[in-house]
């Protein structure tokens, strides 16, 4: 791959993520984040050429949303383009941008994800993906118990089960110093056990406390050219690679033909186009989608392409804390904050606060090189996108 | 598709979409809303910067972005048609039984019409530029119907 | 400078009233047998296609996440599957990009929609409008298109007679296009004696409601030039958003047409546009946007649509030789089945409606209540 030119995140904005946002409406809440991106770009309006947009609609049953949005979205007289592809739709607007910057279009680019999910009834529209015919009569929604079993055969009961709540507890604590996050709990490592037995349980051991939650809020990235990023920022997050695996919407009801994993399909094509060999040591962060605390702990072996119980150690070993030697999810990642449109957006936005040093609070105590931020969505979707602090290409 | 296919044994799985939703007005709507509901005035806000009052009122200026959400003025109950149409297919989220006139409407000091139903009229004797008033529902709903209709000035 | 841009190959079904024995991905495969044999591409990892872009809309497909149910067809085992959600010609403006970012080669672009799925079409549009203050009003894209009329009849010289002809040709122009077996001919007299819809709008003065899909094959110019002998450049794009509410708009000032005229034409380096085309595709949902639309792209001078009829200009301008809009295709895909026109013309294969010699055309999509969103793209061969 040769890319045309360089794209370099320069500006960042957030709403607050919570589960209720009766004081604004949809453009309105949209439009907080959008204000924050421009101001931490140092831009106005009318330095943006392009407003790329995206949702979910049946989330909240509004078609084509971003005509409505043009209220909040600052779209009016612009040029505009609207991508979705379900949980991944942050991280498929980022390379929509990425896109929309490095072909020449246009030099400045503002991508907006967002989800207002307390208006609309979540699990209900989920179970709207699934098939009519195949396979409406057995969605429950984004809930399964699969990984928690499949963890506690591999690992054994009681390790699995910690693990798991070691991975929220860790993640509670990170979001305890994200103010922006919707769930902030403060839990401490003395409630693990308790929590393992009285957490509601969802689907056999996934338990209330290790899901993500469903939140409100909006995100929005500015990314510019080489030229006017090098120029507007002291630095930049640069979009070095992203790679998006997805696959076929039914891929599990031939009985036991082995499941291909997307996350680790993804993460091998991006590390070989990008040249590394050891992601653990390479890599300096990662942000990444984590529906549950299972997945999460789950995931971080197929991410990071290990092999065993090497993940389960991360974890234990606090090797993913905020100032471990391989820090996950320092905003405190989806179990504490999830507008679904803008969930995976947010994953590359945090990645990219890091490499800036804008964290603020849950900056990590060392220099971002590079990091990695996924995406999850549909029937197992990955994108994986790569940022430097060098311009990369 | 070939156009011999046999549909003989094709079969239609009947499905529907009904989902709750729950939209918030937020704080600008709110208050457009219990202004109406309660005192039946017509609230907008102003952009200095673009030097328009616009209706319905909105948090942001679409033009230039800026804050509008303390920048209130009330506009007329009285206004002027500036365009309409004639609704006549029926349909299930339509407010009226067809024929119904949508007209955009220009309230007195504002500069952006709204779109709101026209009644207590006849459809052909509808003409732009004519003057009309909003006429208040009887019982509340919270919502923009809390003009009921507009229908023709008086006078 | 960015790569060039070709499409390489076009399929589409046909546009009927109800293919109700049909599932929307039946429509797509349909779509996309053709599109492999003739560019001879698979998903290999290596040569094959890079990224495939489905075209969809969650609200017309009453699927969340619609796309997640084209995974099967558009080959994303493993692969980059995208959906743009807006109107079909967006997938243009986005696989362009793609591939001139440099980060992949090939591209297959592939929209459906079966307006036939739903009870009604206007009630999909309808909630398109903002909850609080269009909603409760009964708004849908009708309606809205309605008041558009209205306010073009004022500001213009375009009477009934003029919008009679306009159906009456789309209907003659359908004949000769085979992916519109069923749509309806009207006489200008017929036409003209339909019943109002939404005054002034006439009822065979409004698209018709059909299922169909359509799709193609970008492709890097060298990739493209493999691939097949005349691939169609995309040598400009360009699109606009207005203002949602329509108070705040100038109905009649086609603000985001122009501006999303002037970015293609500037892109595709066209100074003056007019005598520039040898085929011109647009989407005219209504009668009244044929010439409303052909004014902003500049093409028609201004408020002189009516005499642009009267005197042939569609038919010397070889405008919607496929029948157009009218003759039929589902609302999301119009733009992207309007480029997918042009390019057969290019291409030279449009059958009976082929176009001697024709090398530069310019296909046109429209979203949004009273055309809130324009595209437009500029493709052109050797």
């Amino acid at each position: 791959m040769k890319k045309n030119r360089n794209v370099g995140i320069i500006g960042v904005g957030q709403s607050v993520y919570s589960s209720h946002r009766e004081e604004v409406n949809q453009p309105e809440m949209i439009n907080e984040a959008v204000v924050e991106a421009l101001e931490s770009a140092g831009l106005t309006i009318d330095d943006v050429d392009c407003i790329v947009h995206g949702n979910m609609e049946l989330f909240e049953m509004v078609h084509q949303p971003d005509l409505w949005h043009t209220l909040g979205t600052g779209a009016l007289g612009k040029e505009s383009l609207r991508v979705t592809t379900g949980g991944t739709t942050g991280a498929t607007l980022v390379a929509a941008a990425d896109h929309l910057v490095a072909s020449g279009l246009h030099d400045v680019v503002l991508a907006i994800g967002f989800e207002k999910l307390q208006e609309g009834h979540t699990t209900g529209g989920i179970t709207n993906m699934a098939d009519p015919l195949w396979g409406r009569q057995l969605q429950t929604g984004a809930l399964t118990g699969m990984t928690a079993a499949q963890m506690i055969e591999e690992f054994g009961e009681e390790r699995a089960k910690k693990v798991a709540m070691k991975y929220r507890i860790l993640m509670d604590q990170h979001a305890m110093k994200n103010h922006k996050a919707h769930r902030r709990l403060g839990l401490s490592p003395d409630q693990a056990d308790e929590l393992m037995e009285n957490s509601p349980q969802l689907v056999g051991e996934l338990r209330m406390i290790h899901m993500c939650s469903q939140s409100d809020g909006a995100c929005a990235m500015v990314f510019a050219s080489e030229e006017k990023a090098t120029a507007l920022c002291d630095q930049p997050a640069w979009i070095k690679d992203h790679v998006t695996a997805h696959r076929e919407e039914m891929f599990c009801i031939f009985g036991d033909a082995p499941v291909l994993s997307t996350h680790r399909y993804a993460a091998r094509k991006l590390y070989q186009r990008c040249g590394i060999t050891n992601p653990r040591e390479e890599i300096d962060l990662f942000e990444m989608y984590d529906p549950s605390s299972w997945w999460g702990s789950d995931w971080l072996r197929e991410f990071l392409l290990l092999e065993g119980d090497e993940h389960l150690k991360m974890i234990e070993n606090d090797e993913i804390a905020m100032d471990g030697a391989f820090p996950v999810n320092p905003s405190g990642g989806v179990i504490a904050s999830n507008p679904i449109g803008a969930t995976a957006m947010v994953r590359v936005a945090e990645a990219a606060l890091q490499i800036m040093g804008r964290a603020g609070e849950h900056q990590v105590p060392k220099t971002v090189n590079q990091a990695l931020a996924s995406g999850f969505g549909g029937t197992m979707w990955t994108v994986l996108t790569l940022l430097t602090r060098q311009v990369p290409w | 598709m070939p156009s011999d296919f046999d549909t003989s044994d094709c079969y239609t799985i009947p499905g529907k979409l009904a989902l709750p939703y729950t939209y918030f007005a937020g704080r600008v709507g709110s208050r457009f809303i219990t202004t109406l509901r309660d005192r039946h005035k017509i609230m907008g806000v102003r952009c200095d910067h673009c030097d328009m009052v616009l209706v319905p009122p909105r948090q942001t200026c679409e033009r230039c972005l800026r804050d509008l959400s303390d920048q209130w003025c009330e506009v007329g109950t009285r206004g002027e048609v500036v365009n309409y149409t004639v609704v006549r297919y029926p349909d299930r989220h339509q407010p009226r039984p067809v024929p119904f006139v949508l007209a955009m409407i220009r309230l007195e000091g504002a500069d952006t019409p709204i779109v709101h139903l026209l009644e207590e009229i006849a459809p052909e004797q509808v003409v732009i530029g004519m003057a009309v008033e909003a006429v208040f529902a009887v019982k509340t709903t919270a919502t923009i119907r809390d003009i009921d209709h507009f229908k023709p000035c008086d006078s | 400078m960015a790569r060039r841009v070709g499409i390489c190959a076009v399929a589409q079904t046909t546009y009927q009233r109800d293919k109700w024995h049909e599932r929307f991905q039946g429509m797509a495969l349909e779509v996309l047998e053709p599109l492999l044999e003739k560019t001879g591409l698979d998903f290999s990892e290596e040569q094959g296609i890079g990224m495939s872009i489905s075209v969809s809309d969650d609200v017309f497909d009453a699927r969340t996440i619609s796309d997640n149910a084209m995974t099967d067809v558009l080959g994303a085992h493993m692969r980059c599957e995208e959906k743009v959600a807006q109107e079909g010609i967006q997938a243009l403006y986005y696989g362009l990009a793609a591939i001139q970012s440099g980060h992949v080669d090939v591209v297959l672009v592939l929209g459906h929609c079966k307006e036939s799925q739903g009870k009604s079409r206007n009630m999909v549009t309808h909630l398109a409008f903002d909850p609080f203050y269009t909603r409760p009003v009964g708004l849908d894209f009708t309606a809205a298109a309605g008041m558009q009329a209205q306010a073009y009849a004022a500001a213009s010289d375009v009477t009934d007679d003029h919008l009679a002809e306009v159906v009456a040709r789309a209907g003659r122009m359908a004949r000769m296009n085979p992916a519109t077996p069923e749509t309806a001919v009207y006489s200008r007299e017929e036409v003209l004696a339909s019943p109002m819809l939404a005054d002034p709008i006439r009822a065979h003065h409004a698209y018709p409601v059909s299922d169909g899909a359509v799709g193609m094959i970008l492709a890097a110019e060298d990739r493209a030039r493999d691939i097949c002998a005349h691939p169609v450049w995309i040598t400009g794009v360009g699109n606009c958003m207005d203002s949602f509410f329509l108070g705040d708009r100038d109905l009649t000032s086609n603000f985001a047409l122009k501006k999303a005229a002037a970015r293609a034409y500037r892109r595709a380096g066209i100074d003056t546009p007019r005598d520039t085309f040898d085929v011109i595709e647009i989407s005219d949902q209504y009668a009244y946007q044929q010439p409303m639309w052909m004014e902003g792209l500049g093409l028609v001078d201004e408020g002189r649509g009516g005499a642009w009829i009267a005197g042939g200009g569609p038919d010397a301008m070889k405008v919607n030789r496929s029948g157009g809009m009218l003759a039929g295709n589902p609302l999301l895909l119009g733009g992207l089945v309007r480029a997918a026109e042009v390019s057969l013309q290019l291409m030279g294969q449009a059958g009976d409606r082929q176009v001697a010699d024709a090398r530069r055309g310019l296909a046109h999509g429209v979203m949004g209540p009273a055309g809130q969103f324009h595209a437009v793209a500029i493709l052109e061969r050797d």
